[in-house]
């Protein structure tokens, strides 16, 4: 699997402030003409961001999904028909031929980075 | 020097001989060689068609390549034999190696057969026997647009499914007069064909077919009887062949019908060959199914260690789910004979055959078939293969029990120690039972793990479950269902946790009681508790809501939502009416009336919801809740006020129970339903709740549910008043909520609920646990709580901005797209 290096970011783009985003939750922002998906894991101070379209019939729902973890890999469930993917890798748990791009995130000044190749 | 046991196939009954070999001292005397010809070691073939839908060949692999050399067995993949040499006693691969041996196995397995059609060569046939097989089908799907099955077998109808799935319209093709022709009587198959054709796969029988059309590729089929069918992906699964060609060119005897003759110890002539799997003919036949091959490994090893072990002949039961049906058919089948006595059960309109054959004198059940409905397989096999004396009335094996309660006979604590639960791998009851007992294997999973029972076809785990269950309880105690790896407490645990600290959002509770970040499992769950018990606003944590309740909306194909106002009872005033359509009109919304008396506006965006829904409240309409678990609808018929045979005025006591428990979230959707009379318009047995008026006042049933298995309600109390109905509804509703399972209807609840429905007459009318009171108590101060979230959505600034598509800018979501139906719109196919 492959996980993004830094190095390949091209570009960090601020996406919206830090209180815009749910809490222990996801949602959508649209950066650069892309729809991505962004997860804040409040309890664990962690953020992850990923495409918002499920790869399995194409919806743009990812960001609307339930959030948590597997055995400590966060996860989310996309909800249309709860195909689960790792918020660390983008690989989908429950059906190995899915896959979800992910994106590097950083909080910066109050404001949610999305680090773009 | 050790000896040497050569081994050619590594199929799954090559693996049994390894795994067998690895755990007996056959392993101090003989080194073991094993030749597989796929790339990949051994894997369950049984559940091949796990792979085309996506399973990673390792999950199939019955042990992984490191399992081999860990054992000592050296195991050579893609390395095809293709000579034995009996006299040097060695023998050759396609890689031009040349190995000895002392002891030869022959477990070649055996290989689709492909009859001899003129054009079987074409580009577009493909059979259904190894991953590679179907790594090719897959890669042929995205060219083809409509797939034929030759062969309408178990394995067929599999295949059949599978390219389905995958979108292609498919027909089957079988030669003989009926689907399943070695399972199943000419009534069971008719009902699973036409249980197939509801789900659009074609059945064609009696055909044979001739050619196959086409210039280089598959364009079509003909038909002996003149017709023909268009297709340009054909799977071939007519059968199989045993592999004999090593053993025949090695000049061992093979049967006249293919396969490699041995006998019951499972010798060939040669005193150093031996054979066992699909690839024998033994007792006159082909052992086409991996328990009796498995059984020959098994012997195979301790015969070459000494024992004289036979191999007499197997039960050759199977049960299987095609397409949700349940096909199952155990001991002696399809004997037509005078001197049996059959039962036979069947309900076409629901696609259900049952049939026991049962012996002259009736104290035995000999064999039977189940379509349809086959919860009794495991059970009606262990009273044939343990020869258990049938009770009185055996129809109730299927019929369930009648009159009385309690279910039909027999059950597992009947069984003899010896019965074999798991007959692939051989499990006892007496083993099973002292794994529990002596290892501590108290969960299923543990069961599999220590005793490899139900690691093989699966078909016996909901009897490992059941044998645990009746064990625990012979101890006094409980198996505990917990909710997922956050929390380990029953829904039940939780309700109490939650009630007694007075938690009131999910952060408090998995601090306290849970570990790690939550899941879509414990989230939801969690959800509905705090709803059952506080009845506060759900919109304040949205984020551990399911789907629908997060955006108070039913979420449709494309990520657009749908609209139900609430209309209590189905009444309805024509300015209501007016301002539905006028609305529907204005965010040009798809209607639709729906099954519970209401109206449906489909299409909305997610930003939309707020003003739509601002504009029907406006109009004096609330949520219909229709996106939660939570009571949906009361139907009504139009009773007494207008209906000429009409008792009792239904729509007016339909209006007050649904007004009663809107916004009442439970474990899993309610329905109820409100007759006025016995005619029964309202359907009111086919929901949750259901009233019935009689000439003295109401019958009150409980526990029905339509959907994918419809269940009548059954009658509560009768003849009691309004306020009666009231106070009893109270009361189930108040206890079902407390105590069932997530996502389980009450018809699921009742049937898990320890006495029945007597018991909870006991507890619903006779009060017997003395908690009537209290629970009248707690629903009314749940619905003192009621408040419209729509209403509070609309008016709160703060709960309608969560309702954007995005956070960061007001775009729509591009991906929506809809074209014209009837003069209405649909979403567009993604």
């Amino acid at each position: 699997m492959e996980i993004k290096e830094q190095t390949e970011i091209k570009e960090w783009v601020k996406a919206a402030a830090v209180e815009d985003f749910p809490r222990n939750g996801g949602a959508a922002v649209l950066v650069n003409g892309e729809q991505i998906a962004v997860f804040n894991f409040t309890n664990e101070g962690r953020w992850f961001a990923t495409q918002n379209q499920c790869p399995h019939k194409g919806e743009m729902a990812i960001s609307r999904g339930l959030t948590g973890d597997s055995e400590g890999h966060p996860k989310v469930a996309c909800p249309f028909h709860k195909k689960t993917f790792s918020l660390e890798d983008g690989k989908c748990l429950t059906d190995e031929e899915f896959q979800l791009k992910t994106f590097p995130v950083k909080i910066e000044e109050g404001y949610v980075l999305i680090g773009i190749e | 020097m050790k000896k040497r046991i050569v081994l050619i196939g590594n199929g799954m009954t090559g693996y049994k001989f390894c795994e067998k070999f690895a755990s007996s001292p056959l392993k101090e005397q003989y080194k073991l060689v094993v030749f597989g010809e796929e790339p990949h070691p051994a894997y369950d073939r049984v559940h091949l068609t796990s792979y085309y839908t996506g399973t990673v060949p390792d999950e199939l692999l019955l042990a992984p390549a490191g399992w081999y050399d860990e054992h000592n067995i050296e195991l050579l993949t893609n390395e095809k034999v293709i000579a034995i040499d009996r006299e040097a006693k060695t023998v050759s691969s396609e890689k031009e190696k040349t190995y000895s041996y002392d002891i030869l196995v022959l477990a070649t397995g055996s290989s689709a057969f492909v009859p001899p059609i003129e054009g079987i060569e074409k580009e577009g046939v493909f059979v259904y026997r190894t991953f590679d097989d179907i790594d090719k089908i897959k890669k042929y799907i995205p060219k083809a647009s409509k797939a034929a099955v030759i062969g309408g077998g178990l394995l067929g109808l599999e295949a059949a499914k599978a390219v389905l799935d995958d979108g292609l319209p498919t027909s089957i093709i079988e030669f003989a007069s009926r689907l399943m022709p070695r399972q199943l009587d000419p009534q069971g198959a008719n009902i699973l064909k036409s249980k197939l054709e509801n789900f659009d796969l074609e059945v064609l029988l009696n055909k044979s077919t001739e050619k196959i059309t086409g210039n280089g590729k598959l364009e079509g089929l003909q038909f002996a009887d003149g017709s023909t069918l268009d297709a340009d992906l054909l799977v071939i699964s007519a059968g199989i062949r045993p592999r004999d060609e090593l053993a025949r060119s090695a000049g061992l005897e093979v049967h006249q019908r293919g396969g490699i003759v041995v006998n019951s110890k499972m010798e060939t002539a040669d005193p150093s060959i031996f054979a066992i799997g699909e690839c024998v003919v033994v007792h006159n036949m082909v052992w086409g199914l991996v328990a009796p091959c498995y059984e020959m490994a098994e012997i195979l090893v301790n015969n070459i260690g000494g024992q004289s072990q036979e191999f007499l002949g197997f039960d050759l039961s199977s049960k299987l789910k095609l397409i949700g049906t349940d096909v199952a058919s155990f001991g002696e089948a399809l004997v037509e004979s005078d001197k049996i006595k059959t039962i036979v059960y069947e309900n076409k309109s629901r696609g259900i055959y049952k049939r026991l054959n049962i012996s002259e004198d009736g104290k035995y059940l000999l064999g039977g078939i189940l379509v349809g409905e086959a919860e009794e397989y495991n059970m009606l096999k262990q009273v044939v293969n343990n020869k258990i004396a049938l009770p009185e009335n055996p129809e109730d094996f299927i019929l369930g029990a009648r009159g009385g309660e309690g279910a039909a006979g027999i059950g597992v604590g009947d069984l003899p120690d010896t019965a074999a639960i798991c007959s692939c791998e051989n499990i006892t009851k007496g083993d099973i039972l002292s794994a529990i007992e002596t290892d501590g294997a108290e969960s299923v999973p543990k069961i599999k793990k220590c005793t490899k029972a139900g690691t093989g076809c699966g078909g016996c785990a909901p009897m490992l479950d059941d044998l645990l269950i009746h064990y625990m309880k012979s101890q006094g105690r409980e198996v505990r269902k917990t909710i997922c790896e956050h929390f380990d407490y029953t829904r039940q645990e939780l309700y109490d946790l939650i009630k007694i600290n007075e938690f009131k959002s999910y952060d408090e509770l998995i601090l306290a009681y849970g570990k790690g970040s939550g899941c879509e499992t414990c989230k939801p769950v969690v959800a509905s508790l705090l709803a059952s018990i506080w009845n506060d606003l759900i919109t304040k944590q949205d984020t551990i809501q399911d789907t629908n309740d997060r955006f108070l909306a039913n979420i449709q194909q494309r990520g657009v939502y749908s609209v139900v106002p609430r209309i209590p009872g189905g009444e309805i005033t024509p300015e209501k009416l007016i301002v539905i359509g006028q609305v529907a009109k204005k965010y040009d919304l798809y209607t639709k009336i729906t099954g519970g008396q209401r109206i449906d506006l489909f299409g909305a965006r997610v930003d939309q919801l707020p003003a739509i829904w601002e504009e029907l409240i406006d109009a004096g309409f609330e949520s219909g809740h229709a996106y939660g678990k939570s009571l949906r609808t009361v139907k009504s018929c139009v009773g007494s006020t207008w209906c000429r045979y009409g008792m009792h005025d239904s729509v007016s006591f339909a209006i007050e129970v649904e007004d009663r428990y809107k916004g009442l979230r439970s474990p899993h959707k309610l329905k109820g339903g409100v007759s006025g009379c016995v005619r029964e318009c309202a359907e009111a047995r086919g929901k949750d709740f259901g009233i019935i008026a009689t000439e003295k006042g109401w019958n009150l049933f409980v526990c029905g549910n339509g959907g994918a298995n419809p269940r009548h309600a059954d009658l509560l109390a009768s003849d009691i008043d309004k306020e009666t109905v009231v106070k009893y509804l109270d009361r189930f509703l108040m206890y079902y909520i407390k105590t069932a399972e997530p996502l389980t209807r009450t018809s699921k609840w009742l049937a898990s609920l320890e006495g029945g429905l007597g018991y909870l007459k006991d507890v619903v009318v006779k009060d017997s646990l003395g908690i009537g009171n209290k629970l009248e108590e707690e629903m009314a101060e749940l619905i003192s709580h009621y408040k419209c979230e729509w209403t509070e959505v609309v008016r709160t600034p703060e709960l309608r901005n969560k309702f954007r598509h995005f956070v960061n800018s007001d775009e729509i979501d591009n991906n929506i797209k809809f074209v014209p139906l009837r003069d209405q719109k649909i979403p567009a196919k993604a």
